[in-house]
């Protein structure tokens, strides 16, 4: 694996050519079918959602969208949900639950909306909900952070039995911007902030927050989309048996243990 | 009326505290209590006596953990849990182990959450109460694992839970160890739900971000005080998105009251009382009838 710096990591996804999940969706799974609305207020374009095929199982598939024009992210409002995009993909999560169908998340948002509608509409109650259900939901669930995991935003669609990153992707409880300036009153030290919050995919994994990584084309996966899709494929198909052979009430228990465990304190 | 209550909700956030000392007039800490949203001065020991809520504009003023319990259980009921849990440094953020090692000195605390069991009126639960005079009451690895700890105590024994909520959100030099403590709790409010169990929460001023966003918002009940901050994403956030000013009682217990994410407004006199009733409600009669 290449031996960049979290900024250089983030310089990466930043890249305007980085591939999105509207590269990956049609890549990966065979008539997919997206399905809209959160049934109570309205349909959040921040996250898309729906089912399709991959290598002929069905599968829910649930993903934040980040835009790869200025049109698509306005749009997409840059990948930050509303309320109803966590209560559209909660939806969908639970129809997954009841099909039996394993639910791939998407993650790639920095953070969840920041606005006076977002807070209306009981942003925080919204985030909690997808937490407190997804803990226990009775299907497999595998989180797939692509570019950046901007905190309870992201952490709604973590909830998982397997968190993997992509080599260059950062999952963080703050932008690295926003820490820069609560610590040191100063924005512009950001690139110092992303190096003291330990956000890369080898610091997730060594802090036992993600179980793998999953490599990307030299540079980046923008160089090549095939054969970054080829290895997310990999990881699918190596993942998704494993985790619906395991009896449901393993699959439960080890995820409940697996956020459990999480945590250094003395007593 | 409104415009008072607006007033009062402006100058809790616009008022700069340190810049109270430049005024002509400087108060003694210890003797009297000027009212951060309106202005109001007390004598403390009124202030103190009226449990801390200011008499002109009803503003519920932060207490420390210690002040809540005494106010809100029976004498002598506290069983402590956990009491000597600390956080260590996960990440080797710099300055993190001085700043705590500071505080504890400061606040006799250990982290931000005393949990442990009681009785209120008699009746038996387990109570979580947040200290915002401890970081901000901010959720790092000691808080997150003393909650859920305390909801799986309360599953075992089949207890209720009383959560007193107050938070910054996330203690960010933690890192992503503390954004998991939000997945921590709300699994083991889950498992507490599941096993048909009551959860009360109160929140205080402030209940913010990333505890907002999981085992504050999870409550079968969700009572708030008067006047209190609840919400997401800070203020100065939203204002510093949307380039506007936002209305004043933006974020208030009120607020969301309105919009339907708290069930009811319950002033600090009457919180012992309504609490021991809603126990009662679900099952937990206690000793002694409700006066």
């Amino acid at each position: 694996m290449s031996n960049l710096t979290a900024w250089e990591r983030m310089e990466i996804i930043r890249n305007k050519n980085r591939p999105t999940v509207k590269d990956y969706i049609p890549a990966l799974f065979k008539d997919f079918f997206e399905f809209h609305g959160d049934r109570f207020f309205g349909d959040d374009h921040a996250i898309m959602g729906g089912v399709g095929s991959f290598k002929g199982r069905p599968v829910t598939v649930i993903a934040q969208v980040k835009g790869r024009n200025i049109e698509e992210n306005k749009d997409s409002n840059f990948g930050m949900p509303h309320p109803e995009g966590y209560r559209k993909a909660l939806r969908l999560a639970k129809q997954a639950e009841k099909f039996h169908r394993p639910i791939i998340f998407f993650i790639d948002t920095p953070g969840a909306f920041c606005g006076i509608a977002a807070e209306e509409r009981g942003q925080g109650e919204a985030i909690a909900r997808n937490l407190l259900e997804l803990s226990n939901l009775k299907t497999p669930i595998i989180s797939i952070v692509l570019g950046e995991g901007g905190s309870g935003g992201a952490l709604a669609l973590g909830v998982c039995d397997e968190l993997a990153m992509l080599e260059n992707a950062v999952y963080s409880v703050i932008s690295p911007r926003g820490a820069a300036s609560i610590l040191w009153k100063d924005a512009s030290k950001e690139k110092e902030a992303a190096q003291a919050l330990k956000i890369t995919a080898e610091d997730l994994v060594s802090l036992g927050v993600a179980e793998e990584v999953i490599p990307e084309p030299a540079g980046g996966a923008h160089n090549n989309l095939e054969l970054m899709v080829e290895h997310l494929s990999d990881y699918l198909e190596r993942t998704i048996p494993k985790l619906s052979s395991e009896p449901i009430a393993n699959l439960l228990e080890n995820r409940y243990n697996k956020f459990r465990k999480i945590g250094e304190f003395t007593e | 009326m409104l415009e008072d209550l607006f007033k009062t909700v402006r100058s809790r956030f616009d008022v700069d505290l340190k810049s109270d000392r430049k005024n002509k007039v400087s108060i003694p800490a210890d003797l009297l209590f000027k009212c951060p949203r309106c202005g109001n001065v007390m004598f403390m020991e009124d202030f103190n006596g009226a449990n801390k809520v200011c008499s002109a504009c009803n503003y519920h003023a932060r207490l420390t953990a210690r002040e809540r319990l005494q106010m809100t259980i029976d004498k002598d009921s506290f069983v402590e849990y956990d009491k000597d849990m600390m956080s260590k440094n996960p990440i080797g953020f710099a300055d993190y182990e001085e700043k705590m090692e500071k505080l504890r000195q400061k606040t006799g605390l250990k982290d931000a959450v005393i949990t442990g069991e009681c009785t209120i009126k008699t009746k038996p639960c387990v109570i979580v109460v947040m200290d915002s005079t401890f970081m901000m009451a901010s959720m790092g690895s000691v808080v997150g694992e003393k909650i859920a700890r305390a909801f799986e105590r309360a599953i075992e024994k089949k207890l209720p839970v009383i959560a007193f909520t107050a938070s910054g959100g996330a203690r960010m030099q933690e890192g992503i160890l503390s954004l998991m403590q939000m997945a921590k709790t709300s699994a083991a409010v889950k498992r507490h739900s599941d096993a048909g169990l009551l959860y009360i929460t109160v929140m205080t001023d402030p209940t913010t971000g990333g505890v907002t966003a999981s085992f504050a918002s999870l409550g079968d009940i969700i009572i708030a005080e008067p006047k209190v901050l609840i919400g997401f994403a800070g203020r100065r956030v939203i204002e510093g998105t949307i380039k506007q000013r936002l209305p004043d009682d933006f974020q208030s217990a009120e607020f969301l009251l309105e919009h339907g994410f708290v069930d009811m407004i319950v002033e600090r006199k009457n919180m012992r009382r309504t609490l021991s009733k809603l126990l009662r409600h679900h099952g937990y009669p206690g000793n002694t009838p409700d006066l």
